[in-house]
């Protein structure tokens, strides 16, 4: 009967598993949603405008109005168009938007049932690594749905896409081996648990501190690898019609252009997670309030969520300040000043490491 | 030479090395919008809310009637002649005994007809009716399923009838109708 025992399944482990899944894809779709509607408003005032109000107060049913309108859309396939890739374009970028949640610590674990239920989907140790081999993936959304599309515009769009995601994936990995280095871990919990703890609630460990260089460099590639304005080089509305997903038409087009939005959250909460104490929350020590674990969690979460938004809201705010660069400016940014800056980063904070070792 | 003293000189420096990075002057710029997030909206909720206009609006015509509810339009054709896009049409007929109290004048327009496409609201028509007959009105959001639809006929352009229904003659009028209505 020994034996047997390798087959026993911890079912409660598998179904709260299942269920934090649920809930974070969902969770990542309503705040996706709901992004689209603040992307609204916060254009309008940055504009001076009210943006979208009639729908629900304060038009907070735009967003239901608009996923409704793009439903019942007329779905076109381009008879030139190659269907299965066509098809399979909108799904991959969706699928590996909201792959990358799955190895965020939302935070502490929650207690129930007497059960420690730890809110990471999966805490695998080689969390950076999965998130950059997600994030690389993503560009096959954008290359396989221009390419599938058979058209001139898509195609140059699907280039673009693939040579910015190229060029700003080198700066990116370059910014976080210096925080690797300050951590010595690609665990994501590790990461986490290095920010807290330190002066003034946590805020003195929290990495932006040690790597402000590398925090710009990393936020800079993040927006590029989202295709955010101003690197939106793949869409480009004025240049290429819209690019990549020109031939689209209902949910199909909807699911890019929320694939979007996931994206920029997600990117929001990787980078609280690397670089702002993830959900730690600064200025407070949280376990000498002697509250119940369960509480801890939820604010801890609430902290998390805070920090994303914020930086979802900085995403914004410099898509309507900036224009769009332009192709050669893009690259010289991204191979001529990023890269340099971030070896130069990695250098010194390797020094520097050295130097306090000895 | 310079034209205006709105000119603004054109730095064409190269860009510096900090320049080249962006980021001092995207920090500007972002500055500058954040400024806009406190300021005054410019937005008008249009169907609650509307636009005052200047008193020489010219919106869509009007046909008027006197004081007494009567057409003025004699089917002179002046308006016709004045319009510019020729987009007036007209049939006279004459005025039948007992029909006083519909038609100030023994000639009246039995068929009159603007053409909403072609109509450019020069306000030429006004100018040239001798019994104050037609007016630009301050209404302008003209709106319709078919382009048939926008050859506005006599019963779209009459004015309601003063002695009926004088709130709705008023909101018609409008502010641009500064003669008085007797002649």
């Amino acid at each position: 009967m020994q034996g047997m025992y390798l087959l026993v399944v911890d079912w409660y482990f598998i179904l709260e598993k299942f269920l934090l899944v649920g809930l974070v894809v969902s969770l990542s779709m309503v705040v996706a949603m709901y992004a689209t509607y603040a992307e609204r408003k916060v254009a309008a005032f940055l504009q001076d405008r009210i943006g979208p109000n009639r729908a629900g107060i304060f038009g907070l049913l735009q967003p239901l109005a608009d996923g409704g309108k793009l439903f019942f859309k007329e779905e076109i396939i381009p008879l030139a168009s190659s269907k299965a890739l066509f098809v399979l374009g909108p799904m991959l970028a969706m699928i590996t938007a909201l792959l990358t949640s799955a190895v965020i610590p939302w935070s502490t674990p929650l207690r129930i049932f007497d059960r420690n239920i730890s809110l990471q989907i999966a805490d695998i140790n080689i969390g950076i690594l999965y998130i950059f081999g997600v994030v690389s993936l993503g560009v096959y959304g954008i290359m396989i749905g221009g390419w599938a599309s058979n058209n001139k515009f898509s195609l140059l769009a699907a280039i673009r896409g693939a040579s910015q995601m190229i060029s700003y994936e080198l700066a990116m990995g370059l910014s976080l081996i210096a925080l690797l280095m300050l951590t010595g871990s690609l665990q994501m919990s590790v990461i986490v648990n290095h920010q807290l703890g330190g002066g003034l609630g946590g805020l003195l460990s929290w990495h932006v501190i040690y790597q402000p260089l590398g925090f710009v460099i990393f936020f800079i590639c993040a927006m590029a690898e989202c295709n955010r304005t101003p690197f939106d080089l793949p869409e480009a509305e004025n240049e290429l019609n819209f690019g990549y997903h020109q031939e689209y038409s209902s949910m199909k087009l909807g699911f890019y252009l929320f694939a979007e939005y996931i994206n920029m959250f997600i990117s929001g909460v990787v980078m609280s997670t690397l670089f702002f104490g993830g959900y730690d929350l600064p200025f407070v020590n949280e376990e000498t309030w002697n509250i119940h674990q369960n509480w801890l969690a939820i604010i801890g979460f609430c902290t998390l969520l805070g920090k994303a938004f914020f930086f979802v809201f900085v995403f914004m705010w410099i898509r309507w300040t900036i224009p769009r660069f332009r192709f050669d400016q893009l690259m010289n940014l991204g191979w001529k000043r990023l890269i340099p800056l971030a070896l130069i980063n990695m250098v010194i904070t390797a020094f520097v490491i050295l130097w306090l070792k000895k | 030479m310079q034209l205006t003293q709105r000119a603004k000189q054109v730095d064409r420096r190269p860009m510096t090395q900090l320049e080249k990075l962006y980021l001092w002057n995207i920090a500007k710029g972002m500055w500058i919008t954040i400024s806009h997030l406190f300021k005054r909206k410019v937005t008008i909720q249009y169907p609650e809310q509307k636009r005052t206009f200047s008193k020489v609006f010219r919106g869509v015509q009007i046909l008027n009637r006197d004081e007494e509810g009567r057409e003025r339009c004699t089917a002179c054709g002046l308006c016709a002649v004045a319009c510019p896009a020729e987009a007036i049409t007209m049939e006279a007929a004459e005025r039948q005994p007992g029909e006083e109290h519909l038609y100030k004048e023994e000639k009246y327009a039995a068929k009159y007809e603007i053409n909403m496409l072609r109509c450019i609201f020069c306000g030429y028509c006004e100018e040239a009716c001798p019994k104050d007959a037609i007016y630009l009105s301050q209404t302008f959001a003209q709106a319709n399923y078919d382009r048939k639809g926008f050859i506005y006929k006599k019963e779209d352009l009459l004015i309601p009838n003063p002695k009926e229904d004088p709130d709705a003659y008023q909101r018609a009028v409008g502010e641009r109708v500064t003669k008085p209505l007797s002649s």
